[in-house]
């Protein structure tokens, strides 16, 4: 075990590394580089911009600026941002508890309830509800998620007025707990719909899969109760296809939740990096495209680590 | 001669079968061939220039009026002309980015599957690094730096999204290359070339038809995203997505300006995933959700 894991750690290396090169490189393949933008800005001179460069070091070869950047992430410093110089790792992590709570509170649901309309379409397979279940996912996937957040505020929050429209708390009540989980609502259900819809196809084409087993047959064969096979057969074989699901659907859920968080002003990472990417914040959207996409490696680690741990056979290969 | 051929046209008509047994896919083929045609007429259909501006008809509300049937927006344009014109706009996006992402991810797939050992890992090494990265993320990143033109929008959606397809088709030529038509090929001495893009890849063009169908489903949601956001299509061309974005500020009174664009996306995308469904499970029963 203690194996696997080293050569996993030593494979998410390179990994890594591209990552960062890729970070960076998009970021300063911008024609005109990261500076670009105030070049037309004719209130700011070109003499302030060869100022700029040399305090930020963008003068300096490409190389040794990528090299600066990388080597600062391992530090803990990730960069400056160019408006009021504050660090960028600093900026980030004051907006990850809200996106945290977020994609967690959207990722509970979505696998709740995702998992039983699976299980149950697998179970009834080809009944009304199946049928139902399976088109419903398909069209759930295919909502735009800002035009169902748009839709859901006008009916929630304009017309029934059951529901605030945005934000995280009402003005003067931050730290009222009623008040965030009344905000948190609709996000929720917004970045939760096509998540569950994923689940529900995945959970269903498991469990049907695993159904098929000669194993399933012999612990029917031997009287278990339907129960009793689902939970103790059927579930620990069809996790493994799930939770690596669940480490893939991460670079997908930042992606939800950067919609649902512009939508609904939920001041999380998907906003920053929406508003980094309005001012030209090159430190900032460096920062969290190395931000997720390390997150992305560390929960695709996770799951495997998870899998292996379920499974032995996947240790050996 | 004649063997082949009725071998084929029955191969064709199992598929056809197949095909025609899953009701959702073929009202899904139905949605696309008219949104086509819609988009494809347009100057035929539009009761007015998209571009029109009325100021004296501003916020008219749909089938109040025949000439405007779906009423008008924030400029007194109209409605529906703007939709259909939009529709334009998404769906050649939809199709160029889709092109884009298959001819990528093919070209990609097909080298690595067939050439093996350190390009093979090279390439998906390169797609493991591409795919930790959250889509929306890289778009934007990139959208933000280039004019925002149909083209560019088109290539950008595209270029960010290849990374499924080349590992479909990767998996596809693993398992081909090992059959004994390419050995016979091999033993007539065709090339490299000619095996890879002559052999290997007509046999693999199930699951990228499948791939395509849902890349342009994904792609036309991709287009109003960053259209939504503002790096996407500019006004005064209309696209779905930009459309919403001017509805959004005029939403609480004049909600049917946003529930139109949307439902044309959903509309959209939902008829080419349905497609996709339906041709996967026709062409290749293999690769079916339903096991």
């Amino acid at each position: 075990m203690i194996g696997f894991i080293a050569w996993r750690l030593l494979q998410a290396i390179p990994l890594l590394i591209g990552v960062s090169l890729i970070a960076f490189g998009l970021m300063h393949l911008a024609p005109g580089g990261p500076l670009a933008v105030y070049t037309l800005n004719p209130s700011i001179q070109a003499q302030d911009i060869e100022r700029v460069k040399i305090i930020f070091g963008l003068d300096q070869p490409i190389y040794v600026q990528y090299l600066k950047w990388a080597s600062g992430i391992f530090s803990g410093n990730w960069g400056y941002t160019f408006f009021g110089g504050r660090p960028v790792l600093g900026v980030i992590l004051e907006r990850l508890p809200a996106t945290m709570l977020l994609m967690g509170s959207a990722l509970s649901v979505a696998i709740v309830l995702g998992l039983s309309i699976g299980v149950l379409g697998a179970v009834k397979r080809y009944s009304v509800f199946d049928v139902l279940a399976t088109s419903g996912a398909l069209f759930a996937l295919s909502f735009p998620t800002f035009w169902f957040g748009l839709m859901a505020i006008f009916v929630f929050a304009i017309q029934l007025r059951w529901l605030p429209s945005g934000g995280m708390w009402e003005l003067g009540e931050e730290g009222n707990i009623i008040s965030l989980l009344q905000h948190l609502v609709l996000p929720t259900l917004v970045l939760a719909l096509v998540i569950t819809a994923t689940w529900s196809r995945y959970s269903r084409s498991a469990f049907l899969e695993v159904m098929q087993q000669d194993y399933m047959r012999t612990a029917r064969a031997k009287g278990l109760p339907p129960a009793a096979r689902l939970m103790r057969h059927a579930f620990p074989n069809a996790a493994k296809p799930l939770i690596a699901l669940l480490g893939v659907e991460l670079p997908f859920l930042f992606s939800g939740a950067l919609v649902t968080e512009t939508i609904f002003g939920w001041p999380g990472m998907g906003r920053l990096f929406v508003d980094a990417l309005n001012m030209k914040e090159y430190p900032i959207l460096m920062g969290m495209m190395m931000f997720t996409a390390i997150f992305v490696i560390i929960g695709n680690l996770l799951a495997d680590l998870a899998i292996a741990v379920i499974d032995p056979r996947v240790r050996l290969r | 001669m004649n063997v082949t051929a009725v071998a084929s046209e029955s191969q064709a008509g199992r598929i056809w079968t197949r095909f025609r047994q899953h009701r959702l896919a073929l009202a899904g083929g139905l949605v696309v061939a008219l949104l086509l045609a819609s988009a494809l007429f347009a100057p035929l259909l539009a009761p007015q220039d998209p571009t029109l501006l009325d100021t004296a008809l501003r916020f008219r509300p749909p089938f109040a009026d025949w000439a405007l049937p779906l009423g008008t927006d924030e400029l007194g344009r109209d409605t529906l002309s703007r939709l259909l014109y939009g529709g334009r706009v998404s769906l050649t996006v939809g199709l160029v980015a889709m092109v884009t992402t298959v001819v990528t991810g093919a070209v990609i797939g097909i080298a690595a599957g067939f050439l093996g050992g350190l390009v093979d890992n090279l390439l998906m090494r390169f797609v493991d690094t591409m795919l930790c990265f959250p889509q929306v993320f890289l778009l934007l990143v990139v959208a933000a730096f280039v004019p925002p033109t149909l083209l560019s929008i088109s290539l950008v959606i595209g270029l960010t999204s290849w990374m499924e397809v080349s590992r479909i088709v990767r998996a596809e030529i693993l398992h081909l290359k090992e059959q004994d038509f390419v050995a016979a090929a091999r033993a007539l001495g065709a090339s490299r070339a000619r095996i890879m893009f002559r052999e290997l890849l007509p046999n693999a063009a199930a699951p990228i038809l499948v791939a395509a169908t849902l890349k342009v489903a994904s792609a036309v949601l991709m287009e109003s995203y960053i259209s939504y956001l503002g790096y996407g299509v500019q006004p005064p061309l209309a696209s779905w997505g930009n459309m919403l974005t001017n509805a959004q500020g005029y939403f609480d009174t004049v909600p049917w300006l946003a529930i139109l664009p949307g439902a044309a996306i959903t509309l959209t995308v939902m008829g080419f995933n349905f497609l996709g469904d339906g041709l996967r499970d026709a062409l290749d029963p293999r690769l079916r959700m339903d096991p």
